[in-house]
């Protein structure tokens, strides 16, 4: 037992230290928030810099047009570049989209046991593989296969990159679904698959949308996957199993380039492709925002590629 | 009938996705058997780097250094600033702030990685070589053996830098969700005991949730390390020997911007083409590690509290 | 608010007369009493959770605050040693004197005063990373208490107040997760007696043990209220009865009676209180 006596005694030995601790403490205050200053800066200077010299490059003639020749003062287009864009979202969704929302199916309905397990680590753990690496095996796989670069082969390797987003947030949309409503459709009769693809399917359908979005403004952003694939291109699009140009691959090219008006052209295209990444995941965010737990969880926010 | 149909569909669905990484793991073996066969354990160590027909010699050593020692400098530069961003918005930052703030530092993400190149080969690079790299250089170059030779601000510091930049939002949006799972009963603990908000982070908060944090800072490592193209951009680009890192104001060259720069030259077939896989095959070895021990890291101490995290 | 302010309700006036005629406001009367609380108000995001609570606590005993659940005496007593104003959206005024001097009269002085006025949780919450030694001196350290001896001294003392030490003696190095929950509170008590506090809080200490682990703590109580005035929110009657000197009971954020506990329970003058005490509801 501690006696009074004893009590006073240890007492003695606290130090009055409080004013050097609300000293340290307000010192650390002040470096995190210096911290959060060093991060919001750059994203600031890099909005700043992209509509600043991308602005006044940007006209009718420049999203539709194709590249100007090389070296040229005359400032070409990427027109290509947006279209090789658009229909690279498009034809992976086609594979990326259905194969996803079927894995997070499983993943939610059926997928509590081993392989489900399995499943959900790896699928986790390709989300956040180097997609240059997804880009080569891409590379051997069909162009090596097929003997050339061609838009399949960037969309074989964007799907992959989509997919484990999409069953990532499917599978969260769907585990928040009520069980009732799951319950309700059994209680009628109605056979799993049913219920599974109109009932819970239609109930999730914004965390489902978040996630495709999400996924849509992740690939729009990769570079390194196509260099292995799609080549570049300074064509309109002539074929599927033809090389396609694409903005972030043209922002690549175009930044490598001497000459003066390549690089503002290059600016160009930042715009333009930070305006749809960037407009996509405010779009995200709204419909997060509007309908809390609408899926997403770990990737509210699409990584740039 | 309709039902197994359907679920033999899902788990086909799902499969996919082992499918994917088993044939990865067969066609990047596949691909570069030839660099294997010729090299054998001295493509790992050695640092030669010729592409000319007849005398061609490929060693990955310095592109397998210039990952680290970039990836490396980014966590030193990146883990600390997330930290503090993190600790910001779990204990300190105003309610009102903390969505927009959180979103803010989440759409650094976003932004593509070439765009993150191309700003830093026109903006960011003058900053660091005049602000940063001179004086620096200038004062230590002398003495200090890796700040020395003449800054041109496309070096191994610069790549270094932004990639630092790029895993902020990773290491710190996971970090304040873990964060964020400590329960209140722990802080309070702290409070109780006559503890300031710093006290209280370090005593309850850090403790409780290191391991997370690990995980969070390696998934960040992760990302650094298979990031490409800002790299590339921004790295300077040096093959053979001199790639190896010497000093941060030198230029270097990585696993992935090696692949980037050179894939164009490289011709189907050609050894050249067979060691740029060979080094992705590696690229892919070191990468899963990371990862896997990362998930298993965050997503233990994520799961506990799925509830708290997700909803 | 001044006494007798109230007249318009009979039933008012009668709950403010035996709420507030004792309190006398002059320094001597304070002194009498080692913590006084006077017209706290406290509310989460604009809810309000206590209403204008007026009370008193002596030294060496023990006052318990019992009422149905959501009645506030939790919030009240987190709002005794500035605790309640650390959850999201919260907020208090009022008054509370520990020997005389307000706690709220400046901003940062949270911390001195949280020492002095230890805490006790509804759940055990030992640190789960560190030692069973280090839980108890974690609050030494932060107070700046560097001599070795004197702090195997005070974990040895203060594991021995609440019946700890004979069973973990040989454990100390032992993690504080690997006791069993009755332990883990005790060793929570423990960690709050380290450093010297004048008052203790107890929020519902038992309310997660088993009925042997509880009689444990409660003797441990009535040994404690020798040196500590305690204040213990509790929502079981018989603990209260058990261990407590004086009682207070809450009503939808009120204080609506407070006396000796014998009195409370025996001959309660208000008639929510014998319906709650009677477990008429609850």
């Amino acid at each position: 037992m501690i006696t009074i006596e004893q009590r006073a005694e240890f007492r003695k030995h606290f130090r009055n230290n409080i004013p050097t601790r609300l000293m340290t403490d307000r010192i650390v205050k002040g470096v995190v928030f210096c911290c959060v200053v060093v991060a919001v800066v750059p994203l600031g200077s890099i909005l700043i810099e992209v509509i600043r010299n991308g602005g006044p490059v940007l006209s009718v003639d420049f999203l539709t047009q194709i590249p100007g020749a090389v070296g040229s003062s005359q400032l070409g287009g990427v027109g290509p570049a947006i279209q090789g864009t658009l229909l690279l979202i498009g034809l992976s969704s086609l594979i990326g989209v259905p194969v996803g929302v079927l894995g997070g199916i499983f993943l939610s309905e059926f997928g509590s046991n081993k392989l489900g397990n399995t499943v959900r680590f790896f699928n986790d753990v390709l989300a956040e593989f180097p997609t240059i690496v997804i880009g080569l095996f891409a590379f051997v796989m069909i162009v090596l296969t097929f003997g050339s670069f061609s838009i399949l082969a960037g969309t074989f390797a964007l799907s992959i990159i989509m997919l484990p987003i999409i069953t990532r947030t499917t599978e969260e949309s769907l585990k928040l679904v009520p069980v009732t409503y799951r319950e309700a459709g059994y209680a009628l009769g109605i056979k799993r698959w049913v219920v599974i693809t109109r009932i819970l399917l239609t109930s999730a359908k914004s965390g489902l949308i978040t996630g495709i979005m999400l996924a849509v403004a992740r690939i729009g952003g990769e570079t390194a996957p196509l260099i292995f694939t799609i080549l570049g291109s300074s064509q309109f699009f002539s074929g599927l199993d033809q090389p396609v140009d694409a903005l972030p691959l043209r922002i690549w090219r175009l930044s490598l380039l001497p000459y003066n008006s390549s690089i503002a052209e290059g600016w160009g295209a930042a715009l333009v492709l930070i305006m749809i990444v960037l407009s996509l995941n405010i779009g995200i965010r709204y419909i997060f925002l509007r309908k809390q737990g609408g899926g997403g969880g770990r990737f509210r926010i699409a990584r740039g590629g | 009938m309709g039902d197994k149909v359907f679920k033999i569909a899902a788990a086909v669905a799902a499969t996919y996705v082992l499918a994917i990484i088993v044939l990865m793991v067969f066609q990047l073996i596949n691909g570069s058997s030839a660099i294997w066969s010729k090299e054998g354990i001295s493509f790992l160590t050695g640092s030669s780097w010729n592409a000319v027909e007849g005398r061609e010699s490929y060693g990955a050593a310095p592109y397998i250094a210039g990952t680290f020692v970039t990836a490396g400098l980014a966590m030193l530069i990146g883990v600390p600033i997330s930290m503090g961003i993190a600790m910001f918005m779990s204990e300190l930052a105003p309610k009102f702030l903390r969505t927009p703030l959180s979103f803010v530092i989440e759409l650094l993400a976003a932004v593509p990685s070439v765009i993150y190149g191309l700003w830093g080969i026109y903006i960011f690079r003058d900053y660091v070589r005049n602000w940063i790299e001179a004086p620096l250089n200038s004062t230590f170059g002398n003495s200090v053996w890796f700040l020395s030779g003449a800054p041109f601000g496309l070096d191994i510091f610069t790549a270094s830098l932004v990639l630092a930049i790029m895993i902020i939002p990773t290491i710190s949006s996971i970090s304040r969700e873990i964060m964020i799972a400590v329960p209140n009963s722990q802080r309070e603990a702290a409070y109780m005991l006559g503890a300031t908000k710093w006290e209280v982070f370090k005593m309850a908060v850090v403790p409780y949730s290191k391991s997370g944090l690990v995980g969070a800072s390696i998934l960040g490592l992760g990302r650094a390390v298979g990031e490409t193209m800002a790299v590339t951009m921004l790295i300077g680009n040096a093959t053979g020997s001199s790639a190896f890192p010497s000093s941060l104001f030198a230029p270097g060259q990585t696993m992935s911007s090696i692949i980037a720069n050179e894939f164009a030259e490289a011709s189907a077939g050609s050894l050249h083409l067979a060691a740029l896989i060979g080094i992705g095959l590696i690229l892919f070895i070191v990468a899963i590690g990371i990862n896997i021990v990362a998930q298993l890291l965050v997503s233990r101490v994520l799961k506990a509290h799925e509830g708290a995290v997700l909803a | 608010m001044e006494e007798g302010d109230d007249l318009e309700s009979q039933e008012v006036d009668r709950v403010e007369t035996i709420t507030r005629a004792p309190i006398v406001r002059t320094a001597i009367e304070r002194s009498k009493y080692k913590l006084v609380a006077e017209n706290i108000v406290a509310s989460y995001s604009g809810v309000v959770a206590v209403k204008d609570v007026t009370m008193k606590f002596k030294e060496k005993a023990v006052t318990a605050l019992i009422g149905p659940s959501g009645c506030g005496k939790t919030t009240f007593l987190r709002c005794l040693n500035r605790m309640h104003e650390l959850s999201k959206g919260a907020q208090v005024t009022g008054k509370v004197l520990l020997d005389g001097q307000d706690l709220y009269s400046t901003r940062e002085d949270a911390i001195i005063h949280r020492r002095k006025i230890g805490m006790v949780f509804q759940k055990p919450n030992p640190f789960p990373t560190m030692s069973i030694y280090d839980n108890v001196a974690a609050g030494l350290k932060l107070n700046g208490v560097r001599d070795r001896e004197i702090i195997d001294q005070i974990v040895k003392g203060c594991l021995e107040m609440v019946y700890l030490w004979d069973e973990v003696k040989h454990d100390l190095k032992k993690p504080g997760m690997s006791l069993s929950g009755g332990q883990q509170q005790r060793l929570c008590i423990a960690r709050a007696l380290a450093i010297q506090p004048e008052v203790l809080l107890m929020d519902e200490p038992a309310s997660a043990l088993d009925p042997i682990a509880t009689q444990k703590i409660e003797e441990m109580i009535t040994e404690l209220k020798k040196e500590y005035a305690i204040i213990i929110v509790t929502h079981n009657m018989q603990q209260a009865v058990r261990v407590s000197d004086y009682t207070g009971f809450m009503y939808l954020g009120e204080l609506v009676e407070f006396g000796e506990t014998v009195q409370i329970f025996e001959n309660p003058r208000n008639e929510i209180t014998a319906k709650y005490v009677q477990g008429q509801f609850g």
